[in-house]
């Protein structure tokens, strides 16, 4: 019986782990893809942990995600969101997260708009982490989901060509999803107008492209990303509809190429910005897999994390 | 009754041999930590073929039963019993599944590594179907309580029987008795029992060891 661990007890971003880490998650998510698919989808490894979900910025997709994971592991959950809260009042998110661990709670899911508030809160508190976004940083079980759907849908990670285009310079899934890719062996190209490219992103060891049409003639996948307006305090680009000219991807774009490309998107989608409807909605695109795999994929990170715990 | 004397001589001579051989293999076991083969290859296909007619007996026409092999040597086990089944009775369709329980495993967190999970594919339903659970040693019953609950996850069967080459009696942790089994060992709990498949580059043969599991 092959045996193996995670090297790490918190998941703050992908740059901690290494290249077995992934393949070890990977791989335990497509066994929970196979629980998934069972009529009952649930299974008893964590009857006797508690997780906090902790999302001090708006979400949709992480929030369910993670919680129909952490139910279907059978870990007990509290959920709690900024608004609503004694954040109002004034209390600082240590005093908030000590709190809610004095209620004995085991592992902790944090989305926070601040850069490193989940290592600040791994340095202080006794509790394991997991990074469900931190500001304009990493998202790293978004990361890995991408990953996972294209490992499945190209069979592969290594040699895989990825293009990701749009808002790099505010995304924290290009910044994820750039590491854990180049520690896959994918080879990875970034493509967005100049003002949204972070200056020095090439010494990430990424290509850098201003033109659409060529980045799709050269890419196996495309993961197209939201232009990010509620981080943005500047104007990077004149107007939505002259981004959408330049960089919005429709259904006659993706039919003209010479090959047939996988196209993501990490949502929620601006219709008719970076992606039109036709294209949204096309064969080309994976965007509900990567929904399905999300909550495979985050089960297997609780379920490795959760083992840790009397380590 | 009365005995004679020559009766008595034989009685203790052959006792006296028996200890003798008994002591010799305990010695053996204690200073080498020698394992003793307790089924060959022979042997194997023999019980192999003895639990495909008890099968048979019980199951008839397997129409509404259905076989699943516990990851991972129940699984070779279960391919072993339908290689015969197909010789033995050709005629015979046998719904076949494999099941990994890992994550239902109730030593789960309790530190260090923890087992890699492995493929199940159950492609039917066991509602109301007589399901055959086949392992290939049961010690403890742990195994089989979790591939009980794993189970319970594809339906409602009509009953669970229990097929296993090895039966340990005397080292169960829970009320879990096998329906059908190949070879009963009486060991104490130190003793290490190991199954090998050609399958996993070895031999077909079952071993028995005097102390720990000598691969841990």
């Amino acid at each position: 019986m092959k045996e193996a661990k995670l090297s790490t007890r918190h998941l703050i971003g992908i740059k901690d782990l290494l290249e077995e880490d992934i393949h070890l998650i990977l791989e335990t998510a497509n066994h929970f893809k196979e629980v998934l698919s069972r009529p009952i989808k649930k299974v008893p490894s964590l009857r006797d942990f508690t997780i906090g979900n902790l999302f001090f910025e708006n979400s949709t997709r992480t929030k369910l995600s993670f919680e129909l994971a952490e139910k279907r592991l059978s870990a007990d959950i509290i959920n709690f969101s900024a608004s609503g809260s004694s954040v109002s009042k004034g209390e600082t998110l240590l005093d908030t997260v000590q709190n809610i661990l004095a209620m004995k709670v085991d592992l902790i899911v944090l989305r926070h708009p601040s850069v490193g508030a989940a290592q600040f809160l791994k340095e202080r508190t006794q509790a394991q982490i997991v990074n469900a976004g931190d500001g304009t940083h990493e998202h790293p079980t978004q990361a890995l989901l991408d990953a996972f759907t294209i490992q499945e849908k190209c069979k592969k990670l290594k040699g895989i060509k990825v293009a990701i285009i749009g808002d790099i310079l505010h995304s924290r899934v290009a910044l994820s999803n750039i590491l854990l890719l180049n520690k896959m062996g994918a080879k990875v190209r970034v493509c967005g107008p100049p003002t949204l490219l972070p200056k020095h992103v090439s010494t990430l060891g990424v290509d850098v492209s201003y033109k659409l049409k060529e980045t799709l003639e050269w890419c196996d996948v495309a993961n197209v990303l939201r232009i990010q307006t509620e981080r943005q305090e500047l104007q990077y680009f004149p107007s939505g509809r002259e981004y959408n000219l330049y960089f919005g991807i429709d259904k006659s774009t993706l039919d003209q190429l010479e090959h047939e490309i996988v196209l993501m998107h990490p949502g929620p989608i601006n219709r008719g910005v970076e992606l039109s409807t036709s294209a949204a909605d096309s064969k080309h695109s994976v965007i509900l897999e990567q929904v399905e795999n999300g909550v495979a994929v985050r089960m297997a990170v609780l379920y490795l994390l959760a083992a840790q715990k009397s380590a | 009754m009365h005995w004679t004397l020559n009766e008595i001589q034989n009685c203790v001579a052959f006792n006296s041999q028996l200890f003798t051989k008994m002591f010799y293999i305990c010695s053996e076991f204690q200073m080498k930590k020698k394992a003793k083969i307790i089924l060959d290859q022979d042997g194997l296909n023999r019980t192999v073929t003895r639990l495909c007619h008890q099968l048979v007996e019980h199951h008839g026409d397997f129409k509404n039963s259905c076989i699943i092999g516990i990851q991972h040597k129940g699984v070779w086990l279960t391919d072993r019993i339908l290689k015969r089944m197909a010789s033995l009775y050709p005629h015979l369709k046998i719904v076949q599944g494999k099941l990994d329980i890992t994550f239902f495993r109730d030593d789960y967190r309790t530190g260090g590594k923890i087992p890699q999970a492995s493929e199940t594919d159950i492609e039917f339903l066991i509602e109301n179907k007589k399901v055959i659970l086949v392992d290939d040693v049961l010690y403890t019953g742990r195994t089989i309580q979790a591939a009980l609950q794993a189970l319970q996850n594809f339906g409602r069967p009509a009953s669970v029987e229990l097929l296993v080459l090895i039966d340990r009696r005397f080292n169960r942790h829970l009320p879990i008795q096998a329906n059908y089994s190949g070879l009963k060992v009486d060991a104490l709990d130190k003793a290490y029992v190991l199954v090998e498949w050609k399958e996993e580059g070895g031999h077909d043969r079952v071993l028995f060891y005097d102390a720990e599991n000598p691969k841990s």
